[in-house]
């Protein structure tokens, strides 16, 4: 099994063995030595990517199409009139351009919502590793304990909760729930055991700065790619976020964009609404592109993030 | 509900702590400043209503009489209710099928990708993970609209090739299609987690592997599975939650295939239409509370099960 030996299949012969192996050019950090490449399993992989890529694909093909040759032609390819930016152009004015209202509401239930939900996630963590303080284990058994409860089990009380407080069909019944994210802690806490060193906090509090200064100005940096993996996945979490905003607004002028395609959707299955599958296709793309982009330009972030959140299991 | 401001007041108890040297400094309160924010939020919105869940099952309401305590009755109800236990069988045969094939091709495509053998590693990585950015809603509409007969796939594939594909929103198979929905949803999310933990794993044991001439599925087999057992155990029981939790799916799908989907077709599904649509808080509440235990002792028996291998 040495790459030196090449029994290879033809394919993968094909790949220039420019990179002569071993000892002394540092190793890819994982491999035993470096292993040739495999076609068999590039194409095994392949299957899977397939599988994972193509319903994108046919969202993007589908909305291009207008709402006639949806219905007429097949699935997985292009048909008719490219009708992608009148589709996009109706789907923001219809209903007197609701999309827009829905796509600004749910930036404001992220920005509030996620951007909450880490710093608060990223000050916990912070403490939980590195100070030591009276009831810090009741905090982590609580914390465990909780994340256990199936969140949506706790949606209903939570409504009953909030409506009695005046809270629900208020943008604050979405936002306040959002706040808390125990995976976003529990990775914070990881990532600062593994990224700050306690020996510079110690060099801080002898020179005279207080726990609040050290920590903006000197923790904060080092936590940076930990924050936008948590910035990320919560992110994720609150633009995605369907029951909560279900069960807690009526009103929908503070629908988040996923309650309202589904919205759109429905409308087609109710007495005399109007079908706009063309639109609810359409929307959907427009919902899903904004973290997708955000997905791929932050990669080297996240991904550095998630590894060293694996460190400590 | 506990303040934002830390409990100064109190003095910080003796220190009749440490048989283990001075570490860091003395403990102090000032840990609560950091983490207190988050506990006071984590207190109104997961412990309060655990709270105030098992307040409201203890008791029933009726139009006539009004509100009273009625101990474990809603219990009981629950326990002979055909409805809720039709769910949970249903969301059981789920847990029992899809999370092992989605761990599992998520576990191959996460080794496949650590080899190194991979043409093009990064894009697989990338794309495979890419559905996790897709919000619920938006996955079961693509799906729903794939699987409809009228313009979606299964009707193309029907009329080109001459077959009958069932259609996966009739009742016989609606279950299998929100099973593949949930796997294309999170099938990447968990291969990341395993990557990940992959990529952690020092050098030096698979060059001492190398050196008594192991090969790739020995390296696999008694290296790398046993070192990211933790991430397994952890992504099984979240797996777990998440079939326990089922709604979004199949909710949605309820415009699309109204007749394959009933008001109780998962427990959440059964909790929230008491609540809207019967009004019926108490005994709803009684169905969440008996589905979080449920899941905490399924989640519970997981870890242990997965640590004693570890001994």
């Amino acid at each position: 099994m040495t790459a030196t030996t090449p029994t290879n299949t033809s394919a993968a012969a094909a790949r220039p063995a420019a990179r002569k192996p071993v000892r002394l050019r540092s190793r890819a950090p994982h491999s035993v030595s470096s292993p040739r490449r495999s076609t068999l399993l590039t194409v095994l992989s392949g299957i899977v990517l397939l599988y994972a890529l193509v319903p994108l694909f046919w969202l993007f093909v589908n909305a291009t199409k207008t709402q006639s040759s949806l219905f007429s032609s097949f699935g997985l390819w292009f048909s008719g009139d490219f009708a992608l930016f009148d589709n996009i152009a109706r789907t923001l004015a219809y209903d007197d351009g609701i999309f827009g209202r829905w796509f600004a509401n749910t930036v404001l239930y992220v920005v509030l919502g996620a951007g909450g939900a880490t710093f608060l996630a990223v000050l916990g963590g912070y403490a939980l590793a590195k100070f030591d303080f009276p009831g810090k284990r009741g905090v982590f058994a609580t914390v465990i304990g909780a994340v256990a409860v199936p969140g949506t089990a706790l949606a209903v009380p939570t409504f009953l909760m909030f409506s009695q407080m005046g809270l629900t069909n208020t943008p604050w019944a979405v936002i306040i729930p959002s706040l808390i994210s125990p995976f976003g802690l529990y990775l914070m806490w990881v990532f600062a055991a593994e990224a700050i060193p306690t020996e510079l906090l110690e060099a801080a509090r002898v020179d005279g700065s207080s726990e609040f200064r050290t920590f903006f100005q000197v923790s904060l940096p080092l936590l940076a790619p930990g924050i936008v993996t948590v910035l990320l996945f919560t992110m994720v979490a609150t633009w995605n976020n369907y029951f909560l905003p279900l069960i807690m607004l009526k009103d929908p002028s503070w629908y988040p964009l996923t309650l309202g395609l589904n919205a759109w959707n429905a409308q087609a299955a109710t007495a005399g609404g109007e079908a706009i599958f063309d639109l609810v296709i359409t929307g959907s793309l427009l919902t899903i592109l904004p973290l997708i982009v955000a997905f791929l330009f932050l990669q080297r972030y996240w991904q550095s993030g998630l590894a060293a959140g694996s460190v400590k299991e | 509900m506990t303040t934002t401001s830390p409990p100064v007041a109190v003095p910080p108890p003796v220190d009749a702590l440490s048989s283990r040297p001075v570490r860091r400094r003395r403990r102090s309160w000032i840990g609560w400043g950091f983490v207190g924010p988050f506990m006071a939020v984590f207190a109104l919105v997961f412990l309060a209503p655990i709270a105030y869940s098992i307040y409201l099952s203890l008791f029933r309401t009726q139009m006539v009489g009004g509100t009273q305590f009625v101990g474990f009755d809603n219990y009981a109800r629950a326990f002979g209710d055909p409805q809720f236990w039709s769910g949970v069988s249903r969301v059981g045969l789920f847990l029992l099928v899809q999370v092992p094939i989605m761990l599992g091709i998520a576990l191959l495509v996460a080794l496949a990708i650590d080899s190194g053998r991979l043409y093009g590693k990064n894009f697989f990585r990338i794309s495979i993970f890419l559905p996790y950015a897709v919000p619920a809603v938006v996955a079961t509409l693509m799906w729903g609209f794939m699987y409809g007969t009228r313009f979606g796939l299964v009707g193309n594939i029907n009329d080109a090739l001459g077959t009958s594909i069932p259609n996966p929103l009739s009742p016989d198979w609606v279950l299998l299609a929100i099973g593949n929905i949930v796997t294309w949803e999170f099938v990447g999310y968990n291969m990341l987690i395993f990557y990940s933990a992959l990529r952690v794993i020092p050098t030096s044991l698979y060059e001492a592997a190398e050196l008594d001439g192991a090969s790739q599925w020995q390296v696999v087999r008694a290296i790398k599975i046993p070192a990211i057992r933790g991430s397994l155990v952890i992504a099984t029981i979240f797996s777990i939650i998440g079939s326990f939790q089922l709604f979004n799916e199949p909710s949605i799908l309820q415009s699309l295939a109204p007749n394959a989907i009933t008001t109780y077709f998962t427990p959440n599904l059964y909790a929230y239409s008491l609540s809207f649509s019967g009004q019926q808080y108490n005994y709803s509440a009684t169905v969440a509370i008996i589905m979080g235990v449920l899941t905490m002792i399924v989640a519970y028996v997981v870890q242990l099960r997965g640590m004693r291998k570890e001994a």
